[in-house]
């Protein structure tokens, strides 16, 4: 009894991992199979259609030229003006705010700042864009109350865009900041004023070098986040704000001209290498503040 | 100590009065219509608007079945890559994340084209009838395509999540031992435990669906968001009045489920 045991346990053994593996293939290709269609064809069509011309079919580069010129290139660097700048204002507001979170005694007042967080970094969109118009728009609560329109306030601008785009990058900075700065020994503040460091010497020499990689990864990270938003700069603007996607929006529908679709594709290839350089990017950066807030 | 919670509770007061005030204020622009006092017409005139009932509708089913479909997907393969082929781990993991380098106003430029694809070339095969029907208005699942895809990084993180707390080849071998059938012991062994991941993704997809408005609106579609855009030129109150609403909605939602499942936060990236 004892002798045949191994033997009677080992076969199954093998054949269990065996089926293991065959099951793990059968239940992940549909997954794959999927995304190869509903994401895998768009993405092809973007790539082929951006370097097709649309005239003769041939294979070309007139399409990205085209995108990189004239109203194209402006609304690009629009976009590219706007995020950063965005972005920046969020990560300097952000890390205050994520400093009283971390530092507050109150556990329940943490909890509801970053379940807020959460829903206000993800789901804006449509419903924000109009909350801001009925606060600060030309007719908005604030605007008519404290008669800003005479101070020279405009939200269908590039400062009202990035007052808007704070709401929802501001709460995505916290989320990405607040790990690091939970990571921040006590001790290492403890040792700097041992040795006579003021508050801001502490935070200059030695919390800032640590948290700097979580900082620039979090600017990189809204970067891409305020560079890819559509809706809310739809919503609110029109198109009085030159961006890449507001311009993507009217080659493809064929707003302005006809015929742009395929320069709407190259434009959207723009945005997709401006998108996987943050990641680019980002990843290195995250890679390296996890090695020292482990 | 003092001078700390002093410099706290400024940056407190500060973050809530600019996160606080638009909502406020949106809520003042509804009820107090320069010239009529107040009044709460817009809230009672969203359900009779036309339009309203048929636009929730159709988000509502495009989020269910988004949600049927990203699970039916993503559960399976992420439990199966837990017993078993390690080697796809990575390959599933980078699939999920490819959404995030593709904004959704590249995509959905993607989507058009293929989709005309269909008349351009396809005319004369059967697949022409599946491009027409996918892009039925009263249904499109086109856009359930899309939304999948775009939920893909979401789902995947809550389901990871879920699935790092419990120990599935554990799991599956008691039940298996307990003389559970596969399917079984998938469905009344390793289901139950993940149901608050499966909560989170579901949430996080309803949220995403409820809200989206960049591929709906530029494949032509009239889902919710996009309805609100589209009353807002000629009803600025009910507009208004509508955001505030979903938007209280969504993050109660949001907030029961977070409250339900322990601390569950997201980020849109990494």
């Amino acid at each position: 009894m004892t002798a045949t045991l191994p033997r009677v346990d080992t076969a199954p053994a093998a054949a269990v991992k065996r089926r293991r593996r065959s099951l793990g293939w059968v239940a992940v290709v549909p997954l794959l199979v999927f995304t190869a269609v509903a994401f895998g064809l768009p993405a092809w069509a973007v790539v082929d259609g951006a370097f097709t011309n649309k005239g003769t079919g041939a294979y070309s580069t007139a399409n990205l030229t085209a995108s990189l010129k004239g109203a194209y290139l402006t609304a690009l660097i629009g976009s590219v003006k706007l995020s950063a700048v965005s972005a920046a204002l969020a990560t300097l507001l952000g890390l205050p705010l994520a400093q009283a979170v971390v530092t507050s005694r109150y556990r329940a007042l943490r909890e509801a700042v970053l379940t807020a967080s959460g829903v206000l970094a993800n789901f804006g969109g449509v419903p924000l864009a109009f909350a801001f118009v009925a606060t600060l728009g030309n007719a908005g609560v604030l605007t008519r109350h404290l008669g800003l329109t005479d101070k020279g306030w405009d939200l269908y601008s590039f400062w009202g865009l990035v007052v808007v785009y704070l709401y929802f990058l501001i709460p995505l900075m916290v989320l990405t900041i607040t790990p690091a700065l939970e990571g921040l020994r006590v001790q290492w503040r403890e040792a700097a004023q041992n040795n006579g460091a003021t508050t801001a010497q502490y935070w200059l020499h030695v919390a800032l070098p640590v948290l700097l990689p979580t900082l620039l990864g979090g600017f990189v990270l809204l970067f891409g986040s305020a560079f890819a938003a559509y809706a809310t700069a739809a919503a609110i603007v029109g198109s009085s704000v030159p961006l890449i996607t507001l311009q993507i929006a009217d080659a493809l529908s064929g707003n302005v001209l006809v015929g742009q679709e395929n320069v709407a594709l190259a434009l959207s290839l723009d945005m997709v290498l401006v998108a996987g350089l943050v990641m680019a990017v980002y990843l290195p950066l995250q890679r390296r503040s996890a090695r020292w807030l482990a | 100590m003092a001078r700390l919670n002093l410099w706290r509770w400024g940056v407190f007061g500060l973050a809530g009065l600019y996160f606080v005030v638009p909502l406020a204020a949106s809520v003042v622009f509804t009820v107090d219509v320069p010239g009529q006092g107040l009044t709460a017409d817009a809230y009672t005139q969203i359900v009779s608007t036309g339009g309203f009932g048929s636009s929730l509708l159709l988000s509502l089913e495009l989020a269910l079945a988004t949600i049927a479909v990203v699970l039916l997907l993503m559960v399976p393969a992420m439990v199966a890559l837990r017993l078993g082929a390690p080697k796809l781990r990575p390959v599933v993991e980078v699939v999920c994340s490819l959404p995030l380098v593709v904004p959704p106003i590249a995509f959905v430029a993607g989507i058009v084209t293929v989709l005309k694809w269909g008349p351009e070339h396809l005319s004369r095969t059967p697949l022409f009838q599946t491009f027409v029907a996918i892009q039925n208005p009263d249904f499109p699942v086109v856009l359930v395509l899309a939304y999948v895809v775009m939920a893909l990084p979401f789902v995947y993180r809550a389901l990871d999540a879920g699935l790092r707390a419990i120990d599935v080849p554990t799991l599956v071998e008691a039940a298996r031992s307990c003389g559970a059938r596969w399917p079984q012991a998938l469905v009344q062994a390793v289901l139950p435990n993940l149901r608050g991941a499966l909560l989170n993704a579901s949430f996080l997809t309803l949220a995403l669906v409820l809200g989206e408005f960049t591929v709906a609106q530029l494949l032509g579609f009239q889902p919710f968001a996009v309805w609100i855009v589209n009353v807002s030129g000629s009803q600025a109150q009910l507009s208004v009045a509508v955001s505030v609403m979903s938007l209280l909605v969504t993050w109660l939602l949001l907030l029961v489920l977070a409250g339900f499942g322990g601390r569950s936060r997201t980020t849109s990236r990494g």
